[in-house]
């Protein structure tokens, strides 16, 4: 027999209050059928004795007290699974919307996870090399690693993020690649953007597309995730591929949980975010990871744009927090028509110290990419300097600097979106630009590794190829 | 067993509303639901209990049963704590892998220790012997390092009536029976409980007077911690706090250390649990593992529990504090715990304060930071439990209330720096926004352990990198070239307290660990580069030519030359600085 409710007792936002409900469980999910035939799916976000109060997945517009039954299914949300997922596309909730009918699944799962134990958890330490000399010689990407790009609006970081999606390997590994690619509140042609480039490289079979438009529900935004991920964990420890996860936008992520949190009238934090704002995002970045005994893995890049370029906004700060490393990128350098506009200070990957050096990329790595930050950091204060009393006061050594930064940023960070470089060469590189400030003022690098590595004037070659 | 039958009313998160009966008490530890999920009463109103449950909530039901445990949230002390790896109410999370799975489960009521361990126990008493509070009834070794002391619990005192012999035992096992003056028979074990939000008795609280020993210079020369004291690390995401904490972790003199994970990454919690495996203790050559306790509750664990973690690893400190040994615990974030108290104060409906954390944030702090001490314990011993609570404050913004709350109750503070950060200056801590108020009362450690200079000598640092930060405002605006020589002197100095000093490299074996002596051998040769370049300036000697020697190169790779066993390598560096200086004087004369 199915049990149903006719009827509602209050109407607010997307949320409906039903009264005399008897047995109904926390997080249950239950369908909602309207007089016309049409159906939707709400779940269980609050219980008080015999009134509960449902979310609506699809909006509430339409539904009035009265034309509204409610079933409810006895289960969470959950999500049926298969490895036939790859090449498909899914809306927000889960549902498949590229025509091919549904899918077949082999099992189903709660679509909110579990917690992994940290006992089980796996420390990632194989490299992921993305062809970046940014990324890869000062922001190391690991495999099971959860490192966000940190953008603005109008900055190029889908191109970015297409751009690892091409060119990330792994050294002679075996194991077979899989993209879960999970769209919250994208613009269509974002969406489209990245499906020609899947599709160019080569990958829409590897590809699992979760899409949920800018004008798509908001409510569905805030299961779009937890669906990409459930569906990468199932690829990644049921069936063994090593999957890449892109998220973006993760602020319109938060703005629906927002939205979602005010309409319950909960008391809101900092800039009306929800106080559980960390919680939450981090039950979704902390489902990345290798687990022991178990072949595949999770790595997620989630690109976010921060509101008004502000580091310290709520979103890209709270992420910071769970995170492990961001990339940032840099608006004046994208103005300066530097493509990636990586901003290499503020940029970190906490997991490269145990993936990098003898035994993973090359001896001289850490020593190379900690000199690299710390001249790159005077530059900025030589710049600073030379904007007071001018370039022409400066010391030497100044001088030097500002060469240094200059080719730094458009030789090392600079590099066409299709051009794929390997670790030796980004590395040979970083030696090179050493090469135009003196020895003495290599202060992070002992003495042997400067005498292997340190051919004086290597870097006029340099210029003159860059020219 | 109760008679009063408890039943779910409503559901919000991890807060749940509970009916029936007036016998729940405050703060009692109860189960919830078909599941039985551990939650902890935290209000009660008008015949309707407020529960915040310490795991996932998902598929409760109105109707279902709650039963109590009729006390306080505890936990099982007793050998088998050291090594292992504990969730936020210290359930062991090997023990949940075994029976859950590779993602933790839900009801899973175990007890924090393994009841089939075997362990030798060594009996200390006899029957007919008066014990009281804080006597030792029994030892056993629990780790190589360490011997675990069974003491008598608080508020027990009688003769000892029946004694098991030496041998093997469990810790359900009795070990001994106590009778107290009404006659009362009580069973001692090798564990026993006690409520985590009680701090356990001492004898008498005693005064700070010795550092905690990190191997870290900006730590040990600049910004100390005592032993028994709290020190707070606040910084912005990157920093490296974390790092700080490993560090610390590592290397301190602690005997034993309780590494608190309070919210933060998974990945983390497992490094220290490899790494901390593989490390062994600079002094006992043993893995450092076996001198120390984890207790995870990464981001994505149930919330409530992380609010009751900083209680569960200040209980587990306290209770080997006991048995008269030094522990440290590192909380790594106590910003993490403040925003746990802060969401399921916004469950309860609860009025904001500052920033929508509760007006109770700083008296939680204060009780939590206040646990720390050098003390006697009841058995007359002296032991300390230091606290060292990273901080991650919104934004980096160090005016928001959780830090500004903790300056209050911590005498170290060790502040973060992302300028820093960025330039790669590890450990990132600013010298002009730390402190520590200890520096005073360990004055008299160093002068007779250390050297009686060591104190004057870390002021004529500290002043070189003040004065520096002024000279650099100008510098900012004129450019070095056109100071007169002194100061370029103080500048080039200050250079190498920063970069030689301040600076310290955690990947390389030389420089990760730094003994005392060598921190003070090293102030040593700067200080005689700097004495001798004055007397050069006096000369009228320009500065330029004494850095072309490269004399200040070859300083500041010192740290990473000599060893910590060959520390007589520094009086040679003091003779080529002579030789330099009067090369310099002779080639001007």
């Amino acid at each position: 027999m199915k049990l149903e409710y006719i009827g509602l007792s209050e109407l607010s936002g997307s949320l409906i209050a039903l009264d005399g409900v008897t047995g109904a469980a926390y997080d249950e999910v239950a369908e909602i059928t309207l007089t016309s035939g049409e159906s939707r799916m709400g779940r269980v976000i609050m219980i008080d004795g015999e009134r509960v109060v449902l979310q609506v997945f699809e909006g509430t517009h339409g539904i009035s007290l009265e034309n509204a039954r409610t079933h409810f299914t006895g289960h969470p949300m959950e999500m049926g699974l298969s490895p036939d997922m790859l090449g498909r596309v899914f809306d927000g909730a889960g549902c498949p919307i590229d025509g091919l009918g549904a899918l077949y699944h082999e099992e189903t799962r709660n679509i909110n996870g579990g917690a992994i134990n940290p006992v089980s958890r796996q420390y990632p330490r194989s490299c992921i090399y993305t062809g970046l000399s940014a990324i890869d010689a000062t922001a190391t990407l690991i495999r099971g690693q959860k490192l966000p790009i940190f953008s603005g609006s109008g900055m190029r970081h889908n191109e970015l993020a297409a751009q690892i999606v091409r060119q990330a390997h792994v050294a002679g590994e075996d194991g077979e690649f899989a993209i879960v690619f999970a769209a919250m509140g994208v613009k269509n042609d974002t969406a489209d953007f990245f499906r020609r480039n899947f599709e160019e490289a080569g990958a829409l079979q590897r590809v699992v597309m979760f899409l949920n438009l800018a004008s798509d529900p908001i409510i569905e935004r805030i299961l779009t995730p937890r669906c990409a991920l459930t569906a990468a964990e199932y690829l990644a420890f049921t069936r063994g591929y090593h999957v890449l996860v892109i998220m973006t936008d993760m602020t319109s992520y938060c703005e629906a949980l927002r939205e979602f949190s005010s309409s319950k009238g909960e008391i809101p934090s900092r800039k009306g975010f929800p106080a559980y704002l960390y919680s939450d995002l981090a039950s979704l970045y902390e489902r990345a990871g290798l687990i022991h005994g178990m072949p595949g893995s999770v790595t997620q890049v989630p690109i976010l744009t921060m509101p008004n370029d502000d580091i310290t906004h709520p979103i890209p700060d709270l992420t910071g927090y769970i995170t492990e490393g961001q990339i940032v990128l840099d608006r004046d350098m994208d103005q300066q028509g530097i493509y990636p506009p990586i901003n290499i200070l503020s940029s970190l990957s906490r997991l490269m110290k145990d993936g990098i050096g003898k035994g993973y990329t090359r001896e001289d790595h850490p020593d190379l990419s900690n000199q690299l930050f710390a001249s790159y950091s005077k530059v900025k204060d030589v710049r600073s300097l030379a904007s007071v009393i001018g370039e022409d006061e400066l010391s030497e050594i100044d001088r030097c600097y500002l060469r240094f930064g200059q080719a730094f940023e458009r030789v090392f960070v600079q590099q066409s979106a299709f051009a794929d470089r390997s670790i030796e060469e980004t590395l040979d590189l970083g030696w090179k630009l050493l090469t135009i400030l003196p020895k003495s003022e290599l202060d992070r690098v002992d003495s042997a590794t400067v005498a292997a590595h340190y051919v004086e004037n290597a870097y006029q070659t340099l210029l003159e190829t860059a020219k | 067993m109760n008679d009063t039958q408890y039943a779910i009313r409503g559901i919000n998160g991890p807060v749940v509303t509970v009916v029936g009966g007036r016998a729940l008490g405050l703060m009692d530890m109860v189960h919830v639901g078909d599941e039985r999920l551990t939650g902890e009463v935290v209000g009660i109103k008008d015949g309707v209990t407020t529960v915040q449950v310490y795991e996932d909530t998902e598929g409760l039901k109105p109707g279902q049963p709650v039963t109590t445990t009729g006390a306080p949230m505890s936990m099982l002390l007793g050998p088998g704590l050291l090594s292992h790896i504990f969730d936020g109410i210290a359930r062991p999370l090997t023990e949940i892998e075994q029976r859950s799975g590779v993602f933790i489960g839900r009801g899973l009521n175990l007890p924090s220790l393994d009841e089939s361990a075997l362990w030798q126990v060594t009996m200390a008493v006899k029957v007919g012997d008066t014990v009281r509070p804080g006597t030792m009834y029994a030892s056993c070794p629990e780790t190589t390092l360490i011997t675990h002391r069974c003491l008598i619990p608080a508020g027990l005192e009688g003769k000892i009536t029946s004694v098991a012999p030496d041998g093997e035992y469990n810790v359900t096992q009795v070990l001994a029976e106590l009778t107290d003056e009404a006659g009362k028979v009580h069973e001692l074990k090798l564990s026993q409980y006690w409520p985590i939000r009680t701090p356990r008795p001492m004898r008498e609280r005693m005064p700070i007077d010795r550092p905690l020993l990190t191997g870290q210079r900006v730590i040990d020369t600049f910004f100390p911690v005592g032993k028994g004291g709290a020190a707070a690390i606040p910084g912005p995401f990157g920093a490296g706090k974390t790092m700080t904490q490993h560090q610390l972790a590592k290397w301190s003199d602690a005997d034993i250390i309780v590494y608190l994970g309070c919210g933060e990454r998974g990945n983390e919690m497992t490094e220290v649990l490899e790494e901390f495996t593989k490390l062994l203790d600079p002094k006992s050559h043993q893995p450092l593992m076996s001198r120390t306790i984890l207790i995870a509750n990464t981001s994505n664990m149930p919330v409530a529990a992380r609010e009751a973690s900083v209680y569960t690893g200040m209980t587990m400190a306290e209770y080997y504090r006991d048995m008269g040994y030094h522990v440290a615990l590192m909380a790594d974030s106590t910003s993490r715990w403040a925003e746990a108290l802060r969401e399921i104060s916004g469950r309860l409906e609860e009025m904001p304060a500052e920033e929508g954390f509760p007006a109770y944030l700083a008296s939680r702090l204060a009780e939590f930071y206040e646990r720390a001490g050098y003390i006697k314990t009841l058995e007359g011993k002296e032991a300390s439990v230091t606290v060292v609570g990273a901080v991650s404050p919104q934004g980096g913004d160090f005016s928001e209330p959780v830090t500004q709350n903790t300056k209050r109750y911590v005498r170290t503070f060790w502040g973060l720096d992302r300028a820093l950060a960025y330039a790669r200056h590890f450990p990132s801590i600013n010298w002009l926004t730390s402190y520590s108020e200890y520096v005073d009362d360990l004055k008299p450690w160093y002068d007779s352990n250390v050297s009686p200079l060591f104190v004057p000598y870390r002021q004529r640092l500290f002043t070189l990198l003040q004065e520096e930060a002024k000279l650099m405002e100008i510098v900012k605006l004129i450019g070095a070239d056109i100071l007169p020589e002194d100061q370029k002197l103080t500048i080039e100095i200050a250079k190498l307290v920063r970069v030689c000093f301040l600076q310290q490299n955690a990947y390389n074996d030389v420089d990760t660990y730094v003994p005392m002596e060598k921190q003070f051998k090293m102030m040593d040769v700067i200080l005689t580069l700097y004495d001798g370049a004055k007397e050069l300036v006096e000369k009228a000697i320009p500065l330029s030519q004494l850095v072309a020697t490269g004399i200040f190169e070859t300083v500041n790779k010192m740290k990473y030359e000599v060893k910590n066993d060959e520390l007589g390598k520094f009086d040679d560096y003091k003779a080529q600085i002579r030789d330099v200086l009067n090369q310099v004087i002779r080639t001007n004369s």
